[in-house]
């Protein structure tokens, strides 16, 4: 018999980052470094689209079913 | 005929055929149920869910308004960005439980999740009722987009609007949910070769990014607005923070995203969209910049109507031919979002008020012809808004639209995790979350605009009797209310013993997958 199938998984804790990180403008809200010529405040906020496509493929590849 | 018009109304007509082609495509073997047309058989896999979803949550709108925020005042329009970065990681486990359980119970809409869940038609009628009111002027707003393009290319009169209407609501009407899956392949296509080619071109031709940003400093320092400017201060970074919060945590609410989702073929195909979508995010930062471009290229909005500033700048900056397929990108994706939305409000309608209250005993084939009617007469009522009403009126909907789809949090995502409230908790705490949101959404007035109430959705603290200038979003205070008079109302109704709702769900439907012989894929629609 196989074990019920839950959604609990450590990994799951890894979502909390690209949730709190994004939302904390005292990261962000500056214009030095410039990148480019562009803002901190704007290409950070753009870096933290990768931020959370990694922690979401991380934590997708950790729990999917079809392993 | 200028060559932009020619190239907008090509590819324009080239979409809508493919529209009326969509029914054949993935042979449904049976429009006339409800499940096929308006899920499109829920056997879409990663690539269109991608597609789909996508096409559903960054609309037309999106296109034109964000960057109109970044144009009038700044950084605070930006929220776009962390609002669609938060969102995924917020409903990766949220909405893996609302697919299974969906598929075990052979459940459509929010609504019927709730009917389930907490036995109580009340509830699951006022959950149905926020959603399509806070739908419909999302759709009217599409045709905002649409306007905005036709404007600048100098087409005068309604009937354009009218045609692509009439044009949209024939193939919804005749292919469901398949014919917006397959044209968003098309839109997104369009949508990223312009943008790419805007970003790289438009900025090379200004001088480069530190010129355009140079500009923007310059423009906002140059007004008298206190709330301005390339950076946020100490005043409306609360705001920020909550709007995109706030807005994160709405936009699964909203009955079309959840047509999206529940259309994917298993949970898996969910998850790896979560990670996928936010490409599309990446589109909407960069589309967001092109405020700073059009400020840095001294466009001028068309009369006092700021969405016009990226169709004017695609205007000023591009070749006749390559505008036009800018403005198509518009143009069709206006049209995407409009049919899945009107086609998510129809389902609301169908299930939860016709079933319930009118016709109990409605086989399929009536529930699927009273959808395709409602999302005839939703999308005339778009129209008309737009028509009959002054648009900014269309946006001050939308934007109460935010707010009142969030009241509907406790009962829909809550209830997904646990059943600790009760139904009259929830209903009470509905009203009261509503009634507050309503409250603070009609005292915030707007100068710019000249409004004196329904002016946005930045609640000034010191309203409050607070003693600062910092504001707030008002749909994440009245989201406040409504927790806080839902628990304390759950306790009052189990405290004199209220009878509880009986719950339809079982734990472990929640975490059914595909392979499950409880799931049940093309079910007909009233067996649940």
């Amino acid at each position: 018999m196989a074990a019920p199938r839950s959604d609990r998984s450590p990994w799951n804790w890894l979502l909390l980052l690209p949730i709190v990180v994004p939302l904390v403008p005292a990261l962000f809200n500056s214009l030095e470094p410039r990148l480019f010529g562009i803002p901190l405040f704007y290409w950070l906020q753009l870096a933290f689209i990768l931020l959370g496509v990694a922690t979401t493929t991380v934590v997708y590849r950790m729990t999917r079913s079809g392993r | 005929m200028s060559t932009e018009i020619v190239i907008f109304t090509v590819l324009f007509l080239l979409v809508s055929g493919m529209g009326f082609v969509a029914a054949r495509w993935r042979r449904a073997n049976d429009l006339a149920s409800l499940h096929e047309w308006g899920l499109g058989g829920r056997s879409f896999g990663s690539w269109i869910t991608w597609f789909l979803v996508g096409g559903d949550l960054y609309t037309a709108y999106t296109f034109v308004a964000v960057p109109a925020l970044l144009f009038g005042a700044g950084a605070t329009g930006f929220f776009a960005v962390p609002y669609t970065v938060v969102v995924y990681p917020l409903v990766f486990l949220v909405m893996i439980r609302l697919w299974s359980v969906s598929h075990v119970h052979g459940l459509v809409t929010p609504a019927d999740f709730v009917r389930a869940r907490f036995g109580s038609p009340t509830l699951a009628l006022l959950v149905a009722l926020t959603g399509i009111v806070a739908t419909m002027p999302y759709i009217a707003l599409q045709l905002v987009g649409i306007e905005a393009v036709l404007k600048t290319m100098g087409v005068k009169g309604d009937l354009p609007l009218i045609i692509a209407f009439a044009i949209l609501a024939a193939y919804t009407y005749q292919s469901g949910l398949r014919a917006p899956a397959l044209i968003a392949f098309v839109k997104d296509s369009l949508i990223y070769v312009v943008i790419l080619v805007a970003v790289i071109y438009i900025p090379s031709r200004l001088g480069g990014w530190s010129a355009i940003f140079d500009a923007a400093q310059a423009k906002f320092d140059a007004t008298p607005a206190p709330g301005d400017g390339v950076l946020l201060n100490a005043n409306n970074q609360l705001q920020y923070v909550t709007l995109a919060l706030g807005s994160a945590l709405a936009l699964f609410l909203y009955p079309h995203s959840v047509t999206g989702v529940l259309a994917s073929k298993n949970r898996d195909v969910i998850k790896r969209n979560m990670s996928a979508l936010p490409a599309y995010s990446l589109l909407l930062g960069l589309i967001a910049l092109l405020g700073y471009m059009a400020i840095a290229a001294g466009v001028k909005p068309i009369g006092t109507d700021v969405n016009t500033v990226v169709p004017q700048l695609f205007d000023t900056m591009f070749p006749d031919w390559f505008a036009g397929v800018a403005f198509a990108a518009v143009g069709i994706g206006a049209l995407v979002p409009a049919a899945i939305m009107s086609i998510a409000a129809a389902n609301l309608f169908t299930r939860n008020i016709y079933r319930e209250y009118i016709r109990p005993d409605a086989t399929d084939a009536q529930e699927a012809s009273v959808s395709k009617i409602a999302s005839l007469v939703v999308k005339v009522g778009a129209v008309l808004c737009i028509l009959l009403i002054d648009p900014q009126f269309s946006i001050d909907l939308q934007l109460i639209g935010g707010v009142i789809i969030l009241q509907t949090l406790p009962s829909v995502a809550l209830g997904l995790f646990g059943r600790w409230f009760h139904r009259a908790g929830l209903v009470a705490g509905w009203v009261a979350g509503m009634g507050s949101g309503l409250l603070m959404l009609y005292n915030i007035a707007n100068p710019a605009t000249k409004h004196e109430h329904f002016g946005g959705s930045a609640f000034p603290l010191e309203k409050l009797g607070l003693d600062t200038k910092m504001t707030i979003y008002a749909g994440f205070l009245a989201l406040a209310v409504n927790l806080v008079v839902a628990v304390l109302g759950t306790w009052l109704a189990r405290a004199v013993k209220m009878a509880e709702g009986p719950d339809a769900t079982r734990p472990e439907d929640y975490v059914a997958d595909r392979d499950d012989p409880r799931v049940q894929d093309l079910e007909v629609a009233g067996s649940s």
